[in-house]
């Protein structure tokens, strides 16, 4: 009875308990249960919508296409949720991702936020969760919108508790670019709409192709191409998230560096390939023409900058921003195979960076700060975060048998197959760049001693909780497990392109 | 032409002028006023599509055959709500950025920041 | 048992227990060196097991990462022979280590052996390798289980070697090697190491050139220039890791794999047809000559020794260039010859660092006559190196010799007679140096002190030594063992 609602269930379930989080009893200091309540619902929530994305995959991948008819209503007048390959992918990663953040938050949350909002802190992520959920789930693109600004506005307020003052003036920032790139898409919906009469994805998909000739299907594509690329932080219109991830609390650049972002691509796929279509997005807008000079830009320019960052936080930020354009460098191929690459790149660095950023957290929590000259001596301090962080920073470098070579290696073969060679060489020359930035790390904590000014506890053994260990080394494992079988990961993904793709 | 779409060059025009506060003005209130009116221009523009020529407001009577369409009106009443949130988040992150830097001037917060960023690493989380 | 015999794949597994055996014992060091021995030995043993299985095609795949990236293994004479001298050199050095880093007090020790054992799990993984993603599995492996070692002293310096050690090495694989395999799978379909190779038919003559030369710049760690900078920088290490891994294991892996892409990727045959090595020649006698020149102005020990190397392994690469049976045969051999050499060499540096703290050759006058039989080993592995009988370095040059000849290649016959007088000119008068010189004034301070190394240090030196010299008598089984790699 209950598995034919799963498709709403997914995103119902955070909705409603995102409130009850928020009513339950305020923490106080010394209220060990009142400071739990939040977020042991929270991680609940979590867990649950996993194992829903779960039973959803294994619906999809036995019986195909789910469609829910929300309140009953037929589309295309109704809304539509619709369950395909690529959707329970992202939603199996958002809903995973938002697990392991909350199973390693407790202590990380309690240091870093005023123990009033605590409560209030984790209501908001549950939002930010249903947002995402929400647009991965719907098959209505008006409700793609709503869901991106639940999903927005719950994540500017949750960055805006970071500790530092700048998070408040990161979240501002992110508030702006990010309204005008929801509202670019609310415009894009608004013109598809006039030309159509319809919002179902499925229903314009078959309307687009006989408008071609109109220049307002040419203005709704532009407005949407502007708004996701705001939205995913392609370059040049990154300036809100390198900021916005390194002032924000450290589980929130957890989570949101993991979903975020991957979401917006979800959305790029969605609009690109399941509204329009491949041919009419490379063939009749030629999108590829804009995205590669722009992706080899971003791999390129980030990862130099990435170089240069003291703060460890940003620096990884600058990293996403790269790690984004490989993605956006795959759809550009304007090839399948490129596609599938981008997709098996996106879920791959959903859990390197996710991990990375944990393992942030940690250090936070230790030391309290992620400045480079606080990493020094920390590899015999934290044995255990430093060696997760290296062996994820060998899976973001590319280095065989991690999740991150895997990506790699296909969208080298992806760019070779179109003898694209610039693109071969952006693609291996952006993983020297890793390594510089990745060693950077690894030199300060392996190869320095602490310095007496950097800290109090000098030589004393400062690892985390094995609260945060556990999650962080789940992730490790799943970032080696992927890279050594990718049945998952790569078969998903394949399937997903394949059925999307005409 | 003009006068053909004119609710389309009211909504360009409104959009325009919206974004242009929101890129030039320094001041983090009137960025928010600008964002604002920016958003509305956009409300413009699905509400006059919803206008059917001659029709008349979407209730059922006798006698008449022709209804401006419902849904955008709809659509634009969650958009409206979509807005109004961003403006209370913006102006609620306005105040505690003013309570913080004691400006609600961008130049004056970027300087300060830059200011801190040698001694950044202490403060930094 | 006999069943579990047969899994080749064993001899990775067998380092790698031994490096969780080393790190369980870290509290006691004589165990933790008695089991490095141990599991050197049985590692040996269990190679030495294989000899005369290696033409009866025995592969192994283990599982199927990705279409086209598959972890599998197989037996052939080539990858047998190196196993054979990794594993065999590993049992002598760990004797020397124990010498040599309880002579210096060195710290984390355990971490060293450790290390120690998951490079040689990676090197017997190179070894074994059956197609181009195992063998790329695990050259990188081998580059950062090296790392560690490499900056083992964790100064200044070791971090600015580390730097380039893990840049060049790093760098070059994945911009050079990951892109050459993968043209490679896209033309060919397939990265299998198949007898006569894979790429005939399936690439036109440009791509043979370019795709060769992708190859053989991207395995950085064959040395070629302009991407040898990496080797002199890893002298920071301690002399057992310079002696075992930059003079054996880590740069053998790289002219292996060199000649493995060349005769099984490749197939001879095709690199002839296509020319496809004309380039890549002139860039080995090139770096085998400038190399040279440049041994002879440095007066730091190991870094005479370490652009010695650098020559030594354009040997082997212009084996593989040169495309004759012949002389990619020469290049084999030389794998063996000049390791034994080599490593006698290395094991000098140690010695003469651990008795005296010298590090630079003009500090060496006289010194031979205080350490008489490190430096009876110098000359003894230097006359082989140099390639005069009755040493066995001497056989590998032959060959070469031979196979440059059959090409009518006469310039690198020439260049391999120039760089023979640059050998000559920067190994041996450092025994001159050392047996006929009067004594230096820093050894006058030092006079009353100085004697041999520990045992630990001189007695491997001695027995690599003496094998060059043994193994001069015995070439006729190397040979034929690795002939039918190379000639049908």
């Amino acid at each position: 009875m209950l598995s034919q609602h799963l498709a709403v269930l997914q995103v119902v379930v955070p909705l409603i308990c995102a409130p009850l989080c928020a009513l339950l009893p305020l923490a106080k200091p010394g209220n060990k249960l009142g400071n739990n309540l939040a977020w042991l619902l929270a991680t609940l929530v979590s867990l649950t919508t996993f194992i829903i994305a779960l039973l959803l995959t294994k619906e999809v991948s036995l019986h195909g296409v789910i469609s829910y008819q929300l309140g009953g209503w037929a589309p295309p007048w109704g809304i539509e949720y619709r369950i395909d390959h690529l959707s329970v992918y992202v939603l199996l990663i958002v809903s995973a991702i938002a697990s392991i953040t909350m199973l390693a938050a407790r202590k990380s949350v309690e240091q870093e936020i005023a123990h009033e909002k605590i409560s209030l802190f984790y209501s908001a992520f549950l939002l930010c969760l249903t947002g995402l959920l929400g647009i991965v789930a719907t098959g209505d693109a008006f409700n793609i919108f709503v869901f991106l600004e639940i999903s927005s506005l719950s994540s500017y307020a949750l960055i805006a508790l970071g500790n530092n003052r700048k998070a408040l003036t990161a979240s501002y920032q992110y508030l702006i670019m990010g309204t005008i790139g929801a509202t670019f898409i609310l415009i894009g919906v608004g013109l598809l709409y006039m030309l159509t009469g319809t919002l179902n994805i499925v229903d314009l998909q078959a309307r687009v192709p006989e408008l071609l000739s109109s220049r307002t299907l040419h203005a709704a594509f532009a407005f949407f191409t502007v708004g996701i690329s705001l939205k995913l932080a392609l370059l040049p219109l990154h300036l809100w998230l390198p900021n916005a991830y390194a002032y924000a609390p450290s589980m929130i650049t957890v989570f949101l560096s993991a979903t975020a972002t991957k979401v917006s691509l979800y959305v790029l796929f969605r609009f690109f390939f399941g509204l329009f279509s491949n041919e009419i997005t490379f063939e009749e807008f030629q999108l590829d023409k804009i995205l590669l000079p722009l992706s080899i830009l971003a791999i390129l320019i980030a990862s130099s900058v990435a170089i240069f960052q003291d703060n460890i936080k940003r620096m990884l930020a600058y990293s996403s921003v790269a790690q984004i354009g490989y993605m956006t460098l795959g759809i550009s191929l304007a090839t399948k195979s490129g596609s599938i690459a981008g997709m098996l790149h996106l879920f791959n660095h959903a859990l390197i960076k996710g991990g990375l950023f944990l393992a942030m957290a940690c250090i936070v929590l230790r030391t309290g700060s992620v400045q480079l000259k606080n990493f020094a001596g920390l590899g015999k301090r934290m044995p255990w975060t430093m060696a997760a962080i290296l062996l994820l920073g060998l899976g973001l470098i590319g280095v065989p048998s991690t999740a991150g070579f895997i990506s790699k290696w296909y969208l080298l073969i992806a760019a070779l197959e179109q003898n694209n060679w610039l693109a071969a060489a952006v693609i291996v020359g952006g993983s020297l760049l890793a390594i510089i930035y990745i060693w950077k790390i690894v030199e300060y904590a392996y190869l320095k001693s602490p310095t007496r000014q950097s800290d109090k506890y000098f030589n004393e053994r400062i690892e985390a909780p094995l609260q945060m260990l556990i999650p962080l080394w789940l992730l490790v494992a799943a970032n080696f497990y992927f890279g050594l079988k990718t049945s998952f990961s790569y078969g998903f993904a394949e399937t997903a392109i394949n059925n999307l793709f005409l | 032409m003009f006068a053909d779409y004119y609710n389309y060059w009211v909504a360009i025009i409104l959009m325009m002028l919206g974004f242009y506060i929101v890129i030039s003005d320094a001041n983090l209130i009137k960025k928010i006023i600008g964002l604002t009116i920016f958003q509305t221009s956009v409300f413009i523009l699905f509400i006059s599509m919803g206008k059917v020529e001659g029709g008349t407001a979407p209730i059922l009577a006798d006698g008449i055959t022709t209804y401006s369409n419902p849904l955008p009106h709809v659509l634009i009443l969650t958009a409206i709500v979509v807005g109004v949130a961003t403006t209370a988040l913006g102006l609620a992150i306005i105040a505690r950025i003013h309570r913080e830097y004691g400006t609600i001037d961008e130049n004056i917060i970027h300087a300060q920041d830059e200011e801190e960023y040698e001694d950044d690493d202490e403060a930094a989380s | 048992m006999t069943e579990l015999l047969q899994h080749f794949e064993l001899a990775i597994v067998i380092p790698l227990l031994g490096s969780l055996l080393v790190l369980l014992f870290h509290n006691y060091p004589q165990l933790r060196e008695a089991t490095s021995i141990f599991v050197a030995v049985i590692l040996f043993i269990f190679t030495a097991q294989f000899i005369g299985s290696e033409n009866q095609d025995i592969s192994h795949t283990l599982f199927t990462i990705t279409p086209g990236l598959s972890l599998a293994f197989h037996i052939e004479p080539l990858g047998l022979m190196f196993a054979l001298l990794a594993s065999s050199l590993w049992i002598i050095t760990t004797v020397y280590s124990i010498g040599y880093m309880r002579g210096n007090k060195e710290n984390n020790q355990t971490r060293f052996y450790l290390f120690f054992a998951l490079s040689i799990a990676a090197t017997m993984g190179i070894a074994f390798a059956a197609n181009l993603a195992t063998l790329f599995i695990f050259y990188e492996a081998l580059t950062l289980c090296t790392f560690p070692l490499v900056t083992h002293k964790q100064n200044a310096d070791a971090q600015s070697g580390g730097r380039t050690y893990l840049g060049i090495l790093l760098g070059t694989s994945i911009v050079f090697f990951l892109t050459a395999i993968v043209i490679t799978w896209l033309q060919a379909g397939s990265l299998n190491f198949i007898p006569g190779g894979i790429l005939q038919g399936n690439i036109e003559k440009t791509g043979a050139i370019i795709l060769f030369t992708l190859f053989m710049f991207g395995i950085g760690k064959a040395a070629l220039m302009p991407f040898h900078r990496w080797l002199p920088a890893a002298m920071v290490a301690p002399t057992p890791v310079s002696a075992l891994l930059h003079a054996v294991a880590v740069v053998k892996a790289g002219v292996f794999s060199v000649l493995k892409v060349t005769v099984y990727i490749f197939g001879i045959d095709f690199v002839t047809t296509q020319n496809a090595s004309t380039w890549i020649l002139w860039i080995a006698v090139a770096t085998m000559l400038i190399s040279s020149v440049i041994a002879l102005s440095k007066d730091n020990f190991k870094a005479r020794l370490a652009y010695s190397t650098i020559s030594q392994l354009s040997y082997i690469v212009i084996g593989a260039a040169l495309a004759s049976p012949l002389a990619a045969l020469g290049g084999a051999l030389h794998i063996v010859t000049h390791a034994f050499g080599k490593i006698t060499l290395f094991f000098c540096a140690g010695a003469v660092y651990t008795a005296t703290k010298f590090t630079q050759i003009s500090q060496f006058d006289g010194l031979g006559r205080h350490m008489p039989f490190t430096f009876s080993a110098y000359l003894v592995a230097t006359i082989s190196i140099i390639g005069l009988p009755p040493f066995v370095g001497s056989w590998s040059k032959w060959f070469l010799v031979e196979g440059s000849i059959n090409t009518e290649n006469y310039l690198v016959l020439i260049a391999f007679g120039v760089s023979t007088l640059l050998n000559c000119a920067y190994l041996l008068p450092i025994a001159l140096r050392a047996f006929f010189k009067a004594p230096g004034n820093e050894i006058n301070d030092w006079a009353p002190g100085i004697k041999e190394a520990p045992l630990a240090c001189v007695v491997p030196l001695c027995i690599t030594a003496l094998a060059t010299l043994v193994m001069f008598f015995f070439i006729q089984p190397i040979y034929e063992f690795l002939a039918p790699v190379f000639i049908k």
